[in-house]
């Protein structure tokens, strides 16, 4: 039984990869009219991952594969974090997936593989694993846009996204083999002594890193790598947006905190430190601009709230770059807050969304209040959350990242911060304008499944909730960050 | 043993706000009901604040301390002094009567109407009772949604400007002042206690600084020249409600946050750019008092009043001394219940002949003589008449003005003459003279409701004219330790 050991840690993943196939193969054998078995399934999986990875050590950090995979206790809480996401995303994609022909198994199975990638990412303690699972989740996303392939919207932003992504992961690969290079090593861990020690050539170093930095921005959709994200955004199907917006917005923080941080971000590390600070200031500020200056000229609110992601991007990376733990926990906090606001919003354009009809425009709002109080009320909890306007959640992610700012020394950071957020603000409330002033075009009544109604209910809720008691999210992040990345 | 009444004053009618929301539209009559008992029912948890109070103790009272967040050491802490003890009762009786005087002239969303108020309400109890900064700083800037919304949804043609402007106005105010706050949380070692605030020792820069951002805030807020033009925009769109609330208890926010905030906080700024505030303040008595003076939209016109007005607040902060302090705030209290009125008054006119503009009316007395009546009273308050409310907070201001500087007072008493002349020219202008209009004739009196309404108010302008005696008691002692915190030098830090 000895092989079984390494095994341990990995568990989560080695029952998900399992329970994929198996689904893929059962799903053969089920009628169209009872594909709901299959959707009950993928459900029972992602319960049953949430089960083992709840139930598994949390002591500290646990290494497998001779170093390849690492469980600690940020990976566990990500991991959680992704399993929740992707289930809230299935039970409000499918109504709208059912109403456009793509309640089928392969859209299952390929947002299961995606979530794969991303808990090796989360997981991943070496280049290999980690550009393996970045590859796995990529390639699921591309075919998961291009599901629908009658709509040439959807082709064209699969096309996009694949030949971006390929690029990107180009260039990451380029500048991990540099990085082997220099450091003779593909372990982050041993690469981060390796670097200590001062033996590796800076000058490959550094432009490793830049290759590094600008894959990861791509995969980010920071600032000036975001070309792609408005498009995509706009023309993949939404309830694929849904997807690609939210959870791998969470694997993609911890391949930050992996490569940039346990990799390049150790003790003697000093100069590389202040080498990616900067490319993340850059790329941060730029961000915070262009996000929120380009959304308050969207008439389509994906592709409004595309721009809005990439000025959220724009926050997280302050949170890392401000460093140290109150930092890496700022942003952590920041991205799961991040997370649960994109889930509600897309989760209101799937509400609104009919057979053959797509809620997208921002004047598909108009007058919600009165088609419907308590939705409006919900995207007005969401909006104000976006916007960073107290009482609700999304203002303490701001604070939190704010203050790991102003605390690292960075007090001009923090003041541009506030000022693009202010200028975020506008376009957040021209939506709360639409459904609160104006009066509906459309006055035909919602009907919600009850799934959906309980589920978007209690993420709208989660935002005024945790807003009041944001302390028991944040202590969380904290002490997952303290316990990882040592 | 330790008090929960300040939970209550904040919790009950935010509570009882939802508790309306859910009633939901179906039902008008019972959501008015309901708001109506929860206004009351906030008034009555906060009587106690006033028997109970401690006249003689400068400390903060009726203080709750639990831990809110741990990872930022925030607590959700709740005390009040004198000044808060004033701002919340004037906050809850407001809180009444807007609800009575919305009964019937809201007919649409009526519960939301309501709730929003009520919930405004409580958020506003929140900034006056909160001793904890990031505490303050959530619910002052809470304040702006509700408040949003009433503009936007119950406001005039032109609401949605004024509501965004509104927003965005005192949203970019208050951002820089977290900046601010978050900085004085790292260097006081990690809390945001205001109480730990008052000790933080800091160098002059630094000092200059945090005030500025403040001063955005609540100059934003207050509103002073020249960040004012949010306020006749948002004034004239609002429902009576909005303006009433606005006029009556958000404008005090921003004097409140210098008073709990800049002075103690960074005294020496404060002395220091001393000048330049009363300079702006100044700037506000004089000309605004010369704008209002040819506005032809009567709720402009008490709009510009209340930015003029609020410029003697300023003013007598920033003068440092007991009497300037006690004027401030007691001009804050009856600036309340004066343009509460005033705001009340128009409404009353308007719900009968949909027009705020001067030239439409004329003759009114004739046909409203008791409303006329009332009117007069207010107008005269508004003025500053010796006997009323108006008159009291003016009258301290310009004496502790007269012992720093007669320049000063020369402009600051242009006010007598400036509000005089456009609050009574106005009143000629409507009510005397002959009817012109012929829907004027069609004009009646007062309903009971409304007499409701005026006459509380009315009582309130004459009582706190005639005897300010116990408001001043209750100052007294929280003037004087706020003065002490505010002393120049004792918490500079020199040599950074």
């Amino acid at each position: 039984m000895e092989f079984i050991t390494p095994f341990m840690p990995a568990c989560a993943e080695a029952f998900l990869l399992a329970m994929v196939c198996i689904i893929l193969l059962l799903d053969l054998f089920v009628p169209d009219e009872r594909r709901w078995i299959t959707y009950a399934l993928t459900l029972a999986t992602l319960l049953g991952c949430f089960l083992i990875t709840g139930f598994t050590d949390w002591g500290g950090e646990i290494y497998s594969f001779s170093g390849m995979f690492v469980a600690d206790p940020m990976a566990n809480i990500l991991k959680l974090a992704i399993y929740i996401t992707v289930a809230v995303v299935l039970v409000y994609s499918q109504a709208y997936i059912r109403a456009r022909g793509m309640f089928r198994g392969e859209f299952f199975v390929l947002a299961l593989f995606a979530m794969l990638g991303m808990m090796v990412m989360v997981s991943a303690n070496h280049l290999l694993t980690l550009y393996l699972g970045l590859e796995l989740l990529s390639l699921s996303l591309y075919a998961m846009i291009a599901l629908q392939r009658d709509s040439a919207v959807a082709t064209e932003a699969a096309m996009k996204y694949f030949v971006l992504g390929a690029l990107a992961s180009g260039m990451l690969l380029y500048g991990m083999s540099m990085m082997y290079g220099a450091t003779g090593t593909l372990e982050l861990t041993r690469m981060a002594a390796v670097i200590a020690s001062d033996s590796a050539d800076s000058t490959i170093l550094l432009f490793a890193l830049v290759f590094i930095v600008a894959g990861l921005g791509f995969k980010l959709s920071a600032v000036p790598f975001h070309m792609w994200v408005p498009d995509v955004y706009q023309g993949a199907p939404t309830a694929v947006t849904l997807f690609i917006g939210s959870a791998p917005k969470l694997a993609a923080f911890a391949f930050v905190m992996r490569l940039l941080v346990s990799g390049m971000g150790g003790a003697g590390a000093e100069y590389l430190i202040a080498q990616w600070q900067w490319m993340l200031i850059i790329m941060a500020v730029l961000s915070l601009a262009i996000g929120n200056i380009a959304a308050i000229a969207q008439t389509n609110l994906k592709r409004m709230l595309a721009y809005s992601t990439i000025s959220h991007m724009g926050f997280l990376l302050l949170g890392v770059l401000a460093g140290g733990n109150d930092g890496y926990a700022s942003a952590m906090f920041y991205v799961i807050v991040y997370v649960l606001m994109t889930l509600g919003t897309f989760g209101m354009i799937l509400l609104l969304s009919r057979a053959g009809f797509e809620a997208d425009q921002l004047d598909d709002f108009r007058g919600l209040n009165a088609r419907s109080p308590w939705y409006a009320f919900m995207m007005l909890l969401l909006m104000f959350s976006m916007a960073g306007v107290p009482p609700a959640v999304g203002f303490y992610a701001k604070l939190s990242v704010l203050w790991a700012v102003v605390d690292a020394g960075f007090v001009w950071l923090a003041v541009i911060a506030v000022v693009f957020s202010l200028i975020g603000a506008f376009y957040y409330l021209r939506i709360v304008k639409l459904m609160y002033f104006d009066e509906p075009v459309d006055r035909s009544p919602l009907a919600p499944s009850t799934s959906m109604r309980w589920v978007l209910s209690a993420n709208g809720m989660a935002m005024l909730v945790l807003g009041i008691l944001p302390g028991g999210l944040m202590a969380l992040c904290e002490y997952s960050i303290a316990l990882s990345l040592r | 043993m330790e008090s929960h009444i300040l939970s209550l004053v904040i919790w009950v009618p935010i509570f009882a706000g939802l508790a309306v929301l859910a009633i939901g539209d179906r039902q008008p009559q019972a959501a008015r009901v309901l708001a109506l008992i929860g206004a009351l029912a906030g008034l009555l948890v906060a009587l106690p604040l006033w028997t109970r109070f401690d006249r003689g103790v400068a400390d903060f009272q009726f203080m709750e301390l639990t831990p809110w967040i741990d990872s930022f050491h925030v607590n959700y802490h709740l005390g009040i002094d004198g000044m808060s003890l004033l701002l919340i009762l004037l906050n809850c009786i407001t809180t009444v009567l807007v609800v009575i005087a919305g009964w019937e002239v809201i007919k649409e969303r009526v519960s939301q109407y309501m709730a929003a108020f009520l919930i405004l309400s409580g958020f506003m109890n929140g900034v006056f009772c909160a001793l904890d900064a990031l505490l303050f700083y959530v619910f002052f800037e809470a304040t702006l949604i509700p408040m949003f919304i009433i503009i936007g949804v119950w406001g005039g043609p032109n609401r949605v400007y004024a509501a965004v402007k509104f927003f965005l106005y005192t949203l970019m105010g208050s951002l820089l002042s977290l900046v601010a706050l978050i900085y004085l949380f790292s260097v006081s070692g990690g809390s945001f206690s205001l109480l730990d605030f008052y000790d933080v020792q800091l160098p002059i820069g630094a000092q200059k600084l945090i005030f500025m951002a403040f001063m955005v805030a609540f100059a934003v807020k207050v509103p002073m020249w020249p960040v004012h033009t949010w306020l006749p925009d948002a004034h004239v769109e609002a429902p009576t409600g909005g303006s009433v609330v606005l006029a009556a208890i958000m404008l005090k926010l921003g004097g409140y946050g210098f008073l709990r905030l800049s002075l103690p906080i960074v005294p020496d700024a404060s002395h220091e750019l001393a000048g330049f505030v009363i300079a702006l303040s100044l700037i506000a008595v004089v000309y605004i008092g010369l704008v209002a003076l040819v506005q032809a939209d009567m709720k402009k016109l008490i709009a510009y009043s209340s930015i003029s007005h609020m410029g003697f607040v300023t003013l007598g902060i920033f003068i440092f001394s007991a009497q300037g302090l006690e004027g401030a705030i007691l001009q804050m209290v009856s600036h309340g219940f004066i343009s509460a009125a005033m705001f009340l008054c128009v409404g009353v006119m308007y719900d009968r002949m949909h027009s705020r503009l001067i030239a439409d009316y004329g003759g009114v007395a004739n046909k409203m003589p008791v409303f006329a009546a009332l009117f007069m009273l207010f107008a005269m308050a508004n003025s500053g008449l010796p006997g009323t409310s108006g008159f009291v907070g003016e009258w301290l201001v310009i004496l502790a003005t007269m012992k720093v500087s007669f320049w000063y007072t020369a402009l600051a008493a242009t006010t007598l003459i400036f509000g005089a002349a456009y609050t009574l020219w106005m009143y000629k202008r409507v009510i005397f003279g002959a009817v012109t209009n012929p829907h004027v004739e069609e004009l009646t009196d007062l309903s009971r409701r409304e007499m409701l309404v005026l006459g509380v108010l009315a009582v309130a302008v004459l009582a706190m004219g005639l005897w300010p005696a116990p408001l001043g008691e209750v100052l007294h002692e929280s003037v004087g330790e706020i003065l002490r915190l505010a002393a120049p030098g004792r918490k500079l830090l020199i040599g950074l």
